[in-house]
């Protein structure tokens, strides 16, 4: 492991050689959009709402997957990447059916939230309306694929920390789903241990607890870094949580 | 099998074949195939038999002639003379006028000394059309496994890489990275494991390079991997060949089953202490696997999903081991590489862009098929000399290389030298081979929504914009082409595909924008043509015909 110095958005900070753009970026207060990514989940890059400018390349970097090198000039917030980021979220409105005014995360979304920081007032691409299923089988939780932005964070979190992989995906391109089991119905699912993982993580109203009502469910992520940090450095964390 | 013992199986196979006075080639890949070529092979077959002649003739299925939109085609190998759309009859004809009396079969016969075939050079494509595909032998005789004999026995696995290196051959997948330089990186890469990977997941629309090649000399793509295994210390090979090949999977198990009989793959080849053995991987038709990292994680069982690079396949790749992975066409030209040397190679093609380039011709051109033609010929030629020119009546609009990565080439451009460079200059791409010839009955913004459609259904979903932007695409072109676009929707259709080439994660998404912006650089009065102003637009300057009054 080495400590490097790089420059991000004009201001010189350091960081070590193994950690993320997204990360180092972190810890200097920089703030970067992110979706997909979630600490202590793996990261895949997928929402590219975290791409930076590199100097020196006229390619995009994922900060979350992208990592830092000695004297790199990096920045995290110009014309282009609003303007980009602006018509991910955009894209992501248009591929789903979302209705935050009756949604149990209105409020507490982080698509919602990252609409509000891109300066999003409205879509301009046509809305595809697509025609999605909501699975209500499971005796606890909802899975609702209109409000579903393919962002596998419930994936990652069944497999990698649960270690029940119960979440997979069926399809490809606009038709991609999240499925459980072999696509069979949650409630049936044999290998669910229903701990409740993906509906914590889940960054929209897709997966949610049943019996909550519009606005009411707040999502906390924080129980994850407790697990992960309790199994990878043997120590149990305070998080700030204010419930139990 | 040492060095001498393939010598000797060389010569007996030689021996074998002088017994015949005649021998009869027929095309043997799928293009023949599945217009009436089988019929024909057991027409020739049934007539030699009844005429007493097998003593006297051989007949032999071979790899693609090249002529495919002739086709089947059937090569007598002692004239050149080769016959094209052969029936049964034309069959029983040749035995009987061209084999008994000498006399061919004059309707049927090609003029091989049309620029079809004079303008060709062949490496790749050196056996299709004169070897037998299905048996090793020929193989050998022809001069296989005599690079893997120099390379294990006479070389050092870092003068092999230094040798392909030299030739300056770059990736024939259609990005055009240097072998070499891949090669010596694998080859420097820290591990106990490596792997060598072939990507026969040919997937561009109107594409049949790699199918040709594997179906005609599946030998030549094996020895070349086994030769990359050697040089980047790597002991097993993946051949990951996709399942609408059946044909293709059919003649390459065959062959690992032949090469491997012979000790030619497997354990302690030619004697020394290298070993190689290659598995072959089934794709189950995904375009996007013919993405590395995608492909990789398939052959490891997994969905086929892009992930973001850096770490690349030659540090990170099968399993977290370095990975050697290249395309089929420049596993086939790496034998001759080391048979012949790497200035040979070199001197051949452009400085920049070396050896020799198939393609595969389709779409509005009279002379369909496969060729082979050295690197920076001009397009001019492949299309009105090789291809024939566009048919009766229409003329020339553009050429697609690429497939749904590339882009189009206008009639301007018609003298570019065809090679890695050059292309990019006009934002096309060398692709795979594909070419797609258009004339003057083509609609560009059909063509462009054609590909664009190939790539919503092929995007993996993985990541936002090349999920959600090609329906976007996709979308804003059925809108203009049907006449209902604005120019908004003009506008808004090229800030979507600078988005989504900007964006993407992998290479599917970053180049699905390419026929569009291209089609629009060259032929945007099509697409103007066809959009209206927005509705309440009043031009600057228009008087107001009521004016406003309160």
């Amino acid at each position: 492991m080495a400590i490097l110095t790089l420059t991000i958005n004009g201001e010189q900070v350091s960081g070590k050689d193994d950690e993320s753009l997204l990360s180092i970026a972190q810890q200097h207060g920089i703030k970067i959009p992110t979706l997909c990514h979630l600490e202590g989940l793996s990261d895949v890059g997928a929402c590219r709402l975290c791409l930076v400018e590199v100097e020196g390349s006229p390619k995009l970097f994922p900060a979350c997957t992208t990592k830092p090198k000695e004297g790199m000039v990096v920045s995290t917030d110009t014309e282009r990447l609003r303007k980009y980021r602006r018509l991910i979220i955009e894209f992501l409105a248009s591929e789903g059916n979302h209705q935050c005014s009756v949604c149990v995360v209105n409020g507490h979304c982080e698509l919602q939230n990252q609409a509000y920081e891109t300066g999003l007032t409205h879509v301009t691409v046509p809305y595809l309306y697509p025609k999605k299923t909501l699975d209500a089988s499971h005796e606890h939780f909802i899975m609702d694929r209109n409000r579903c932005i393919l962002c596998t964070r419930c994936v990652r979190v069944c497999h990698e920390v649960e270690g029940a992989h119960t979440w997979d995906l069926s399809g490809r391109g606009i038709a991609c789903e999240i499925i459980s089991d072999l696509n069979q119905p949650w409630g049936t699912s044999e290998s669910c241990t229903s701990c409740g993982k993906c509906v914590l993580v889940c960054p929209t109203g897709a997966i949610i607890e049943k019996g909550e009502g519009v606005s009411e469910m707040e999502k906390k992520t924080d129980f994850l870094r407790y697990i992960v940090t309790a199994r990878q450095k043997r120590e149990w964390i305070n998080v700030d949580s204010d419930e139990e | 099998m040492t060095v001498e013992e393939l010598k000797e199986l060389a010569e007996k196979e030689l021996e074998r074949q002088h017994q015949y006075k005649h021998r009869i080639t027929y095309c043997s890949a799928a293009g023949c195939a599945s217009c009436g070529g089988n019929a024909v092979r057991d027409t020739l077959a049934k007539t030699i038999k009844a005429r007493n002649l097998e003593k006297d003739v051989e007949i032999a299925g071979t790899g693609c002639m090249g002529l495919c939109g002739e086709g089947p085609l059937v090569r007598i190998a002692e004239d050149g003379a080769l016959y094209q759309r052969v029936d049964a009859g034309i069959a029983e004809r040749i035995i009987d006028e061209h084999i008994l009396q000498g006399k061919p079969v004059a309707e049927n016969l090609v003029d091989t000394t049309n620029p079809f075939f004079s303008s060709q050079m062949k490496i790749v494509l050196e056996n299709c059309g004169t070897m037998d595909s299905e048996r090793i032998d020929d193989y050998i005789a022809s001069g296989g496994y005599e690079a893997l004999a120099k390379a294990v026995t006479e070389m050092q696995p870092a003068e092999v890489a230094e040798e392909v290196r030299r030739s300056g051959i770059r990736g024939r997948g259609g990005a055009g990275y240097p072998t070499g330089l891949k090669w010596g990186i694998v080859r420097k890469a820290q591990g106990e494991q490596k792997y060598v990977v072939c990507n026969a997941d040919e997937g561009d629309p109107g594409a049949f390079m790699d199918r040709s090649v594997l179906e005609g000399d599946p030998h030549r793509v094996l020895e070349g991997m086994a030769i990359g295994g050697y040089a980047v210390g790597a002991s097993v090979g993946f051949l990951y060949v996709r399942a609408e090949y059946p044909l293709a999977i059919e003649r390459l198990r065959l062959a690992i089953k032949q090469a491997e009989r012979l000790g030619l793959l497997g354990n302690r080849i030619f004697e020394s202490d290298f070993n190689f053995r290659i598995d072959i991987r089934i794709g189950a038709g995904a375009f996007v696997c013919g993405e590395e990292t995608a492909l990789i994680r398939s052959i490891e069982g997994k969905r086929g999903r892009p992930r973001p690079r850096p770490p690349y396949p030659a540090e990170k790749g099968l399993w977290g081991a370095p990975t050697l992975i290249n395309n089929v066409e420049t596993f086939a030209n790496i034998a001759p590489i080391i048979r012949r040397g790497s200035a040979w190679f070199a001197a051949i093609g452009t400085p920049k862009s070396t050896g020799t380039k198939v393609f595969a011709l389709a779409g509005k051109i009279r002379n369909t098929g496969l060729i082979e033609v050295p690197m920076g010929i001009p397009l001019r030629k492949i299309i009105f000399d090789i291809g024939g020119g566009t048919p009766e009546g229409t003329t020339f609009k553009a050429a697609q290389t690429g497939g749904p990565s590339g882009g189009c080439i206008p009639a301007e451009a018609l003298d570019l030298p065809v090679d890695y460079d050059s292309l990019a200059t006009v934002g096309s791409i060398m692709g795979s081979g594909g070419l797609i010839v258009m004339d003057s009955t083509s609609n560009m913004v059909d063509v462009a929504k054609y590909f664009m459609e190939f790539c919503v259904d092929e995007s993996c979903g993985k990541c936002v914009p090349c999920r959600v932007g090609t329906v976007h695409i996709h979308g804003l072109l059925e809108k203009i082409s049907l006449g209902n676009g604005t120019t908004d929707d003009l506008a808004l259709l090229e800030e979507l595909c600078q988005m989504v080439k900007d964006t993407s994660l992998c290479g599917l998404g970053q180049s699905a924008p390419n026929p569009v912006l291209s089609t629009l650089r060259f032929f945007r009065n099509e697409y103007t043509e066809l959009v209206r102003a927005p509705e309440g637009f009043v031009p600057a300057g228009t008087p107001n015909e009521q004016p406003l009054t309160r």
